[in-house]
């Protein structure tokens, strides 16, 4: 990588470049070589405790890294270039770099005490110094994009899971990022308002230009859904390959092992 | 800041056999008090309601007001009947009632902690109640809220100085005294705040460590 | 809860008021009690305002100061909640004019009593910002919000519902506190219970009018606290639906 700040077409969107994750004596992710090209749709799946949410949390500055670098849209996320060598990043340089990604949680994470609406114009209003008229505009398009246009007043709690969640995604839209992560969006939710759910996830993948990164147990949704597919063991990709490689014809032992039990039980 | 050392060594054993009245009357008050708790407990959570709700009323009327005002009352009241009390004793009765009534909510909160069962199990037994509370329920609820008594002993004991109102000769007493004799207060008040602050310290200590026991023995 | 019990109380308290307001000396006493109870009222309000003020900077001071802040804060909430109130109230008084600051007793009192509830205060603050859900946190960093903004929009407001039933009880530990004062002399209703004992020995009626006095007090408080509660927590369901 050179140290040049201006993205290139042919650079990836996300790149983990060597990054190594420890709790302890516990080594979580074990020097990670990852690329993510623009617009690509990348699905990780794996066993509990296999890293695939570290991945994303990593990504998203949750989580410190312990070794290696991350990269988002040419530019170094977790370092900062100074005098010519990469340095840890400042909180300066953190919060601008990771402007450009947004997620979605698996429990939600709304603002109970504001409303739909209230949840997706806050962030706009206060960290990209949008008008009040222009951050209503553009929460109350993005919520009628999830088909919740005639529930922006209502409170989470008079919201399903399935609704919630929705709201969720629009208001990490409204960020307007250009990485999106997903992290097990539907495993909370009954099993009745996964779809609506999924839907929406399908609709932005069609329809908008964006790089999103999904963990998820729903092996079929991300059959039809992802350009690639990642099973992570224990820290490390197994194997990565087109979704109908990797459902229909896996090479790696582990990966027939963890199909193997997951679909028993579909 | 004007400090004499001197005048500091020369008060301080005054106050050290001051503070075993201290010491006396927090224990006195916090025995006193786990007594009574327990009793205002046991009727408050009786089946006849003529007895559960007026006693209910009255721990909360003692809860709710100055205890104080309370030690006055005790002081003044005992001997329109006849009874004369001194100081101490005063103070003991009015911090064991107030403290009473705290412990009784610890007590309730730890009673209601015993699952449902035990209880079902003391009646298909066939135990008389007086046998069910004292071998079944009582050792159950108390171990989970000895650390919540232990923090009542120590807000009692940092209460003890209001019984200076009625002149017992505890530490503030004392300090007050020595202050008024010699226009000095600046020493022996620091001195009984620093005094407070390290029993607090150590007793906090220790009860935190008795938490950790107690987790250790009846994790749940 | 039965009927039949809380009505038979009910009547034996409105029988006892009757019969406390029926004491010869009531009309006689109450109007220099009343007087009293404004100076309590007045303490109680004053410390009550700077016990919040004190709590929520001591509590960001522990939970986010650097360095020499936090030392500060520690400080401050390991000294006052680990020694008496009257203590405090005290050294105040007596030590205080010693460094140049001379204030009246009220001032004192306010000062004393406000920093002392403001310490247990502090731990409330801290505790309640502790129980928000983690993922409220993880939000607004995925949203690219600082910590401040998170803090003032986000995270605080929601402590704050939960934050208002252990205020309740420190704002009656505080009215309850405010009696100390009558031990420097200061007007308030225990120092008029006192004087009007000390003059009539009539201490049964005095003291009992006095106790209800406080009782009252101590209700409006819990009202207002349970009203502020359900203010505060409107449109916020408890606890998730799925």
């Amino acid at each position: 990588m050179t140290s040049n700040d201006t993205p290139a077409e042919d650079m990836p969107m996300v790149r983990f470049d060597g990054v190594t994750k420890r709790y302890g004596p516990l080594t979580v992710l074990d020097e990670l070589q990852l690329d993510i090209a623009r617009n690509e749709k990348v699905a990780i799946i794996g066993p509990s405790g296999s890293g695939k949410t570290t991945v994303l949390r990593m990504l998203m500055t949750l989580e410190r890294i312990d070794e290696g670098v991350i990269w988002v849209d040419g530019e170094p996320l977790t370092h900062m270039h100074r005098n010519g060598a990469l340095a840890p990043a400042d909180t300066a340089h953190l919060r601008r770099v990771r402007g450009k990604i947004g997620m979605v949680f698996q429990h939600f994470n709304l603002f109970p005490h504001m409303t739909a609406l209230g949840n997706c114009i806050e962030a706009p209003r206060r960290v990209l110094g949008l008008s009040a008229a222009e951050a209503e505009a553009r929460a109350v398009e993005l919520l009628d994009m999830v088909g919740l246009g005639d529930k922006v007043q209502h409170y989470p709690a008079q919201l399903s899971g399935g609704q919630q969640q929705r709201v969720a995604i629009a208001r990490a839209l409204a960020m307007r990022p250009k990485v999106m992560l997903f992290d097990e969006v539907t495993s909370a939710l009954d099993p009745e308002l996964v779809g609506e759910v999924l839907q929406v996830i399908r609709t932005l993948g069609s329809e908008h230009d964006l790089t999103m990164l999904m963990v998820t147990h729903q092996m079929g949704f991300a059959k039809e859904f992802a350009d690639r597919v990642c099973f992570f063991y224990a820290g490390k990709i197994a194997e990565q390959n087109t979704p109908d490689a990797i459902f229909g014809d896996p090479q790696n032992e582990r990966t027939k092992q963890f199909l193997r039990a997951v679909l028993d039980a579909v | 800041m004007i400090w004499d050392w001197g005048y500091t060594f020369e008060i301080l054993p005054v106050l050290a056999k001051a503070s075993i009245v201290t010491i006396e009357a927090t224990l006195l008050g916090f025995v006193l008090a786990a007594v009574l708790g327990l009793v205002f407990a046991i009727l408050r959570m009786s089946d006849n309601p003529y007895i559960g709700i007026p006693t209910a009323g009255i721990v909360e009327f003692i809860r709710s007001t100055p205890l104080l005002i309370q030690i006055f009352f005790i002081y003044f009241v005992f001997p329109e009947f006849g009874v004369t009390l001194n100081a101490l004793t005063a103070g003991v009765i009015a911090l064991g009632l107030h403290y009473g009534t705290y412990c009784s909510e610890v007590y309730r909160a730890g009673i209601e902690g015993v699952p449902r069962g035990q209880w079902e199990a003391a009646t298909a037994l066939n135990l008389s109640p007086y046998d069910t509370f004292k071998d079944i329920i009582i050792p159950q609820a108390i171990p989970p809220v000895v650390p919540a008594l232990g923090n009542y002993l120590v807000a009692l004991f940092k209460e003890t100085p209001l019984l200076s109102a009625i002149a017992v000769l505890e530490l503030m007493q004392t300090a007050k005294i020595l202050g008024s004799q010699t226009f000095r207060y600046t020493e022996p008040i620091t001195l009984v705040g620093l005094f407070f602050l390290v029993m607090s310290l150590v007793s906090a200590a220790a009860i935190r460590a008795l938490e950790r026991h107690l987790d250790r023995r009846y994790a749940r | 809860m039965q009927l039949r019990p809380i009505v038979f109380t009910a009547i034996v308290c409105f029988a006892a008021g009757l019969w406390v307001a029926s004491f010869a000396g009531f009309r006689e006493f109450l109007p220099g009690l009343l007087n009293g109870t404004v100076v309590t009222v007045q303490i109680t309000l004053g410390g009550a305002a700077l016990a919040v003020v004190a709590a929520l900077v001591a509590a960001m001071g522990k939970m986010y100061g650097v360095g020499p802040l936090r030392w500060i804060a520690v400080a401050y909430i390991e000294t006052f909640r680990g020694t008496s109130a009257l203590v405090q109230l005290f050294w105040l008084f007596f030590v205080l004019p010693h460094f140049g600051v001379s204030l009246d007793p009220v001032p004192v009192a306010i000062l004393a009593l406000g920093l002392n509830v403001g310490a247990y205060g502090a731990e409330v603050v801290r505790g309640a910002v502790n129980a928000v859900p983690r993922g409220q946190w993880e939000a607004t960093v995925a949203l690219n919000m600082s910590r401040v903004l998170a803090l003032r929009r986000i995270i605080l407001p929601q402590a704050f519902v939960a934050m208002i039933p252990p205020w309740g009880n420190l704002f009656i530990e505080l009215m309850k506190a405010t009696s100390l004062v009558a031990l420097i002399s200061v007007s308030d209703l225990t120092f008029r219970a006192r004087q009007m004992n000390d003059i009539t020995f009539r201490t049964i009626e005095i003291f009992t009018i006095v106790l209800v006095i406080y009782l009252a007090i101590s209700i409006i408080i819990t009202v207002a606290m349970r009203t502020l509660e359900r203010y505060a927590a409107r449109g916020q369901g408890r606890g998730r639906r799925a």
